[in-house]
């Protein structure tokens, strides 16, 4: 409830901190409003949908990857580790350029116009993936094996040993990790107006395209792209990060 | 006297070219108190963790009320929610209050309501005089309270017997006093309890035979009395000295 509470104020201050600059900067330089408001209407939705999928997507992919890493058969253990090491060692463009245009027909069931969209997603969630899986596994290794152990001697099956006392542990130790993961999703998306997609990055870039004969134009668009990005990042990577560690030392929980 | 609660015959095992355990019996009986006591590495927690098959043994049997827990068909995790297990370092959920630690078995293994089940844990955490910290996390509460409530997950699954592997060799002397105090009780009002402990003023209060265990054999067994007033081998002889020593009247440590 708190929580909660706490995350809705943060979501509104970052509001208020977007809304309160667009006032300034409308009462003072309405040509700079308009582009402030052009690079957040236009771009920040895919942004945002990007990162959602990304994280979204690694999270599933990177559960089940440190799940078959640390419980799997040797062979599981492999194929998960050896795709740890193959999406952890490819640059993120080049897997968006694989599945936007190096593999012709894999989004055959979509419509053209959302294919290199499905591209970017689907590049982003497996490479988060690859990250994802480390951050969970070190946080299912850094559950106390006594815990596991308890949840035996009760009588509960590995499985619901998992369930209820290893995972909810584990999920616990890793959000501060996985606060900062977001951090790198959600910059890492800007990579796909690599591909002519209009996120944040590229609206900002062509808004700067268009007024050619203002360069001092470029500056600016990218002073708001950066203050739009760190809006996004550091509050929330501040209230995960800080605070989960925090109520983590307090429960007792992952060391230090 | 009935027929055993547990009854272990001739067990073995042994972790790699380590013997642990070279083939020990006994029988435990409705009721009984049994205390467990020798050097480090005599196989005392080891035996603990083969009855109730955490560590299966290699050879030997084992019997919960005349089932044979070493048959391939039965289900373990049923047999292990009849035995509770206390543990040296507590191991309570750290993610879960107190009252939540002592009620997660009754309600994910014994599949009670979460009403019933929290009224079971609460009588449970009474018994163990720790009600009133029922709200608290594990590492809000001292080494004591903790393994109290420790005691109280293991009684509130009211097992056929409960085995207590070393509860106060982690405690602080001053916090064991309580702890003993709670498993005094428990032992009068008629818990059968296998105990592995040093506490020698616990094991004369309520224990009914004392079994030393050396190099993983029961090198010598009898009541309270009998360990007292005349051990016949050298090797208790000189293991009591030492336990009188530390835990024991200052006038032997001033000797010294």
């Amino acid at each position: 409830m708190k929580r909660c509470f706490l995350l809705i104020t943060i979501i509104l201050l970052i509001g208020i901190a977007i809304i309160s600059l667009g006032i300034i900067s409308y009462i003072f330089f309405p040509f700079l409003f308009n582009i402030f408001i052009y690079i957040l209407v236009s771009g920040l939705p895919h942004t945002l949908l990007l990162t959602s999928i990304g994280l979204l997507g690694g999270f599933v992919l990177g559960i089940s990857l440190a799940l078959m890493r640390i419980y799997g058969s040797k062979e599981l253990q492999w194929i998960s580790s050896g795709y740890e090491k193959l999406f952890r060692g490819v640059p993120l463009l080049v897997l968006i350029y694989i599945f936007a245009f190096g593999i012709p027909g894999i989004f055959w069931f979509i419509s053209p116009l959302d294919r290199s969209l499905a591209a970017v997603m689907l590049a982003l969630a497996l490479r988060s993936g690859a990250y994802q899986s480390q951050i969970f596994r070190g946080a299912i290794l850094s559950v106390n094996l006594g815990q596991m152990e308890a949840a035996r001697s009760l009588g509960m099956n590995q499985i619901q040993g998992f369930r209820h006392i290893v995972m909810p542990q584990a999920l616990r130790l890793a959000i501060p990790s996985w606060s900062n993961e977001y951090a790198v999703v959600i910059k890492d998306t800007s990579f796909a107006s690599g591909i002519g997609i209009l996120e944040l990055t590229k609206s900002a870039y062509r808004i700067s395209v268009i007024y050619r004969e203002i360069p001092e134009l470029w500056t600016l668009s990218m002073v708001f792209l950066t203050i739009i990005y760190f809006l996004f990042t550091y509050p929330i990577t501040r209230f995960f990060g800080e605070r989960q560690t925090k109520k983590l030392k307090d429960l007792g929980m992952g060391g230090g | 006297m009935g027929k055993p609660v547990i009854s272990v015959v001739d067990i073995w095992k042994s972790y790699n070219d380590l013997n642990v355990l070279n083939g020990v019996s006994f029988e435990l009986m409705e009721k009984e108190v049994k205390v467990i006591f020798g050097p480090s590495g005599s196989g005392k927690s080891t035996l603990l963790r083969c009855i109730n098959m955490l560590n299966p043994p290699d050879k030997g049997e084992i019997y919960l009320r005349g089932q044979n827990l070493m048959d391939s068909d039965v289900d373990l995790n049923k047999i292990r929610s009849r035995i509770g297990m206390v543990f040296q370092h507590f191991n309570l959920f750290t993610h879960l209050k107190a009252i939540d630690n002592v009620s997660i078995g009754l309600r994910r293994v014994k599949g009670l309501s979460k009403e019933e089940a929290h009224e079971k844990a609460l009588m449970a955490l009474k018994s163990v005089k720790m009600a009133e910290w029922a709200d608290h996390y594990p590492a809000q509460l001292s080494g004591g309270q903790q393994q109290r409530v420790g005691i109280a997950r293991a009684l509130a699954m009211e097992p056929d017997v409960i085995l207590f592997d070393e509860p106060t060799s982690a405690l602080d002397p001053e916090l064991i006093g309580e702890v003993l105090q709670v498993m005094l009780d428990i032992a009068k009002s008629g818990t059968t309890m296998i105990v592995v402990t040093h506490e020698l003023g616990f094991a004369k209060a309520v224990s009914s035979e004392m079994i030393f265990l050396g190099e993983g054999v029961i090198l010598e067994r009898g009541t309270p009395e009998h360990f007292f007033t005349s051990p016949e081998s050298e090797r208790v002889k000189k293991f009591l000295k030492q336990l009188e020593v530390l835990y024991g009247s200052h006038e032997e440590l001033l000797k010294l």
